[in-house]
């Protein structure tokens, strides 16, 4: 098994355990009363443990395993849920995030740093605090009555008169045969004693061991006889180290001076013969000569005899009773990932970018069978391919959904950001979102987590008053950030809004004058006024913050989502609020592209962008005053020429083409040869060769199996527009 | 086993001519060999990016040898081949297609043939050279991939060509 693709899946499992933790969490500050709110935490914090186990990520356990138990002491109700405890969970969910990261990345024999562990101290010792208050009831609530309390006390007073020599824990553990196949390593639990305690004798019980050609090597045959030097005395402890073997071992476990009659129980439940067992236990010294005299007296036996029914056969329900919670939910946990399991798979990534590809070359190839139909003019085949491309058309769409991913989720981890941010701030903030079932491309989703967290941090440090501000301007406390996503003709529609103060239209154009980006005497409009915030460097905060305030930031933004062939806008009213919205394409795979030859080449220009195409003459002739413009119903166009751009020959016609394109708020005609119509077309990236190439931005393949390059309309608008300065 | 063998694959090298003269390049990062087929122009780029490929529905570069190293350009032939070089940079795969003028053979050329490269007198740059091969008292110049297709450095071109430049030129 390759060891990597199953970190993977630690990885993604951890992920998602810690970001449902997350959520749970900033519920439970909203409704401190939720219990399944914290028997989800404390699943996810036991699970992590658990998968970090099999890694042998030993400072995960560790640290999960402590957190595990408060979790477990929170669902007795030991401590109350407040603000405070919320605030130390999250920052150990954190801490595991950071310890995680640490572990899966590490090299082989890294030390883990000493920050960490002093960390992981230092939050288990705040966390502890909220516990201490009712620490000495709970125990007292938690003990079983028997061999705990018979620990708790001075030996020779409570030890029991059959109570054996042996100061040691002992713990017998027989391995379900296909406890490998179940993934589990027996070693690593045995291993993970020593963090408890000192194993003092530990006795392989092979006698189920087949003969060697019999052997399987997916079986285990082994069983363990341990005797254990613990540091602690309550059997939870010791027991909750076998946890994950529940289901895959038979563990008895005996504290101390346990009584005897317990192990002659035990021993007789065991698949081994009494004198087999017997002799192994005095062989480690387990068992004293004279504690088995206690046994075979037939006084003693007489009360083992007796007290069968009571006594052990408690002690040994009580293991099980010891987890009724974990018990119920396991099926539960069971049929819940049964139904998920119904509903959704998980897939590599990769193979959905190949099937995409692939359906991207069916689009290509039904282009060209099309092609073909026309050509030879045969009615029975057009009738074909025109079916069979409606068959593509509907496969491409229904590919491209496979992608489409909720934005919600990506919403909801702002929950946390907002939540931190404001408490820094001493702001009071809601998060509301809204339009979290729309659906976006996985890749947009991804790329889109970095600008929205830059925008709602700036709503936050910016956007929005303080509360006694907000008081004084007769608004409620509490400030609210809004997540909102909608589809909007072939785009998708992400707005962030605040009803804080508004930007300053005053302001920002100062600043925008002062740093040479505007004159005073030209007139902008709102809209202008706004967009200066996407400068680099430009901010209009006095004082710099660690949230925001540098002036990087909204330039990043713009950057990023440019980056992503979507675009970004501001709307504010001074003392309401500010919308910053961002609206992106579809998809990134496949777009409607319009064909236009410049010289002998085609070019494709996404189709969203034309507004749409003019017969201009004599263009130069037309030209405004000498520079490039052309007068478009009275409103002046700055075009570019991409023969003379493209150094392709010119066709010198009369009458030219002049497709008019628009990105965001700037427009430009481009003078190209000659219009071949609509096209779906499939982008392909051009290579990092091409990464420093401006003018194209990727390139598709067309029906004939030609490759054509895919214009990059808002650089050759920017061009178009410049070039008459310069 | 394994090693012997690759060691074997080690010393194999696919031979061609450019304009007369023998070059080769280690066989593990040949992808394939295709014949020359349509190749679309890219705009404001170098002489010897000749343009973009279809290889089954992936766009790859090609790229001239002959202009790379400046020498003489021969017509396209029925000879005329692309060969697929698969490079490794930043941890991605790139693909690049080369022309050459006629693909030759396969030669297992073993380390103790190859000398190193002259410091004078080849008829292109020494770094492009990794050594010389001797293979029936013939020489062929076992080139440097990395170095004759650094990508980084073949994508800078942008230097001399900016758009603006470029642009402002064409309209003037």
């Amino acid at each position: 098994m390759n060891l990597e693709s199953v970190k993977q899946t630690f990885l993604l499992e951890s992920e998602e355990l810690l970001t449902g933790m997350e959520e749970y969490l900033l519920q439970l500050e909203k409704d401190p009363e939720n219990e399944e709110g914290v028997n989800a935490i404390f699943r996810a914090v036991h699970t992590i443990k658990g998968s970090s186990g099999m890694f042998g990520y030993d400072n995960i356990v560790h640290f999960t395993h402590t957190l595990e138990t408060m979790m477990d002491r929170l669902r007795q109700k030991e401590a109350v849920v407040t603000p405070d405890l919320i605030a130390t969970l999250l920052k150990c969910h954190d801490h595991i995030e950071t310890l995680i990261e640490f572990d899966t990345t590490a090299q082989e024999g890294q030390e883990v740093p000493e920050e960490y562990s002093q960390r992981g101290q230092e939050l288990l010792a705040e966390l502890s605090i909220f516990f201490q208050g009712s620490q000495q009831s709970v125990t007292a609530k938690k003990e079983e009555p028997k061999n705990t309390a018979q620990n708790k006390t001075v030996e020779p007073v409570q030890r029991p008169t059959n109570g054996i020599q042996s100061p040691y824990w002992h713990i017998s553990l027989r391995f379900a045969p296909s406890v490998l196949a179940d993934g589990l390593d027996p070693f690593s639990f045995i291993h993970y004693l020593k963090n408890i305690g000192d194993i003092k004798n530990l006795y392989p019980v092979h006698d189920s061991l087949p003969d060697a050609d019999l052997f399987n090597p997916e079986i285990f045959y082994l069983g363990f006889e341990i005797d254990l030097d613990a540091q602690t005395d309550d059997e939870q402890t010791v027991r909750s180290v076998f946890e994950f073997l529940e289901e895959d071992a038979t563990i008895h476990i005996f504290p101390p001076h346990s009584a005897i009659t317990l192990y002659e129980k035990v021993i007789q439940k065991l698949p081994e013969s009494r004198e087999r067992l017997t002799g192994i236990l005095m062989e480690m010294g387990t068992l004293a000569p004279s504690d088995l005299e206690q046994v075979s007296s037939p006084a003693v036996a007489a009360i083992a005899e007796n007290s069968e029914s009571e006594e052990p056969e408690a002690e040994i329900r009580q293991s099980t009773r010891e987890h009724p919670e974990e018990k119920k939910e396991v099926p539960a946990k069971i049929s819940g990932k049964e139904e998920q399991s119904k509903k959704f798979i998980r897939i590599e990534a990769a193979k959905l970018d190949l099937l995409i590809n692939l359906v991207g070359e069916l689009v290509i190839t039904g282009a060209n069978i099309s092609q073909i139909a026309k050509r030879e003019n045969n009615s029975a085949m057009l009738e074909a391919a025109s079916s069979m491309e409606r068959l593509i058309e509907e496969l491409r769409d229904n590919v491209m959904n496979i992608r489409m991913v909720q934005i919600g989720e990506t919403f909801r981890k702002f929950e946390r950001t907002v939540r931190d941010t404001s408490r820094d701030l001493k702001k009071e903030v809601e998060l509301l979102v809204k339009g979290g079932e729309t659906e976006l491309d996985k890749n947009l989703i991804d790329n889109i987590n970095d600008p929205l967290m830059h925008l709602i941090r700036n709503s936050l440090d910016h956007g929005l008053e303080n509360p006694e501000d907000r008081e004084a301007a007769g608004k409620p406390r509490k400030g609210t950030i809004l997540l909102n996503a909608f589809h909007d003709t072939g785009s998708i529609v992400i707005e962030v809004r605040d009803d804080g103060k508004g930007l300053d239209k005053e302001k920002i154009l100062a600043k925008a004058v002062e740093r040479g980006l505007a004159t005073q005497a030209q007139f902008y409009s709102d809209s202008d006024i706004y967009h200066f915030i996407f400068e680099p460097g430009f901010s209009t905060a006095e004082k710099v913050t660690n949230i925001s305030g540098r002036g990087v930031g909204m330039d990043v933004v713009r950057r990023n989502i440019e980056a992503l062939r979507g675009t970004v806008d501001v709307d504010s009213t001074k003392g309401k609020g500010t919308i910053i919205s961002i609206r992106l394409p579809l998809t990134l795979a496949i777009i409607d592209g319009f064909i236009v030859t410049v010289g002998d080449a085609k070019y494709v220009i996404p189709l969203d962008m034309v507004t749409e195409a003019v017969e201009v003459k004599d263009i130069e002739k037309n030209s405004e005053r000498g520079g490039n413009f052309i007068s478009l119903r009275g409103e002046l166009l700055p075009y570019l020429r991409l023969n003379t751009f493209f150094r392709e020959k010119n066709m010198g016609r009369e009458q030219e083409n002049v497709i008019v394109v628009t990105y965001g708020q700037q427009k430009a005609g481009l003078v190209v040869d000659d219009l071949l119509g609509e096209s779906q077309t499939v982008i392909k990236p051009l290579g990092k060769i091409f990464d420093q190439l401006h003018g194209i931005s990727g390139a598709t393949i067309m029906g004939n199996g030609d490759v054509a390059l895919i214009l990059d309309i808002p650089r050759l608008i920017e061009h178009a527009i410049n070039q008459q300065y310069g | 086993m394994d090693s012997e063998m690759d060691q074997q694959e080690e010393s194999q090298y696919l031979t061609f001519k450019i304009n007369q003269d023998y070059f080769a390049i280690n066989i593990l990062v040949v992808k394939e060999i295709i014949e020359y087929g349509k190749i679309t122009r890219v705009p404001m780029t170098p002489n010897f990016i000749k343009g973009v490929y279809n290889l089954r529905g992936h766009v790859v570069p090609v790229i001239s040898l002959a202009s790379r190293f400046a020498l003489p350009i021969q017509e396209i032939t029925k000879l005329t081949c692309i060969v697929i070089v698969e490079l490794e940079v930043e941890k991605e795969k790139h693909s690049i297609g080369v022309i050459v003028d006629e693909v030759d053979e396969v030669l297992n050329i073993p380390p103790e043939q190859i000398e190193p490269p002259p410091t004078f007198g080849a008829k292109i740059r020494p770094e492009y050279i990794r050594g010389m091969g001797k293979v029936n008292k013939r020489f062929i110049i076992l080139l440097n991939v990395p170095k004759v297709l650094d990508i980084i450095e073949l994508s800078n071109f942008k230097k001399h060509l900016t758009l603006g430049n470029e642009g402002d030129k064409a309209e003037k």
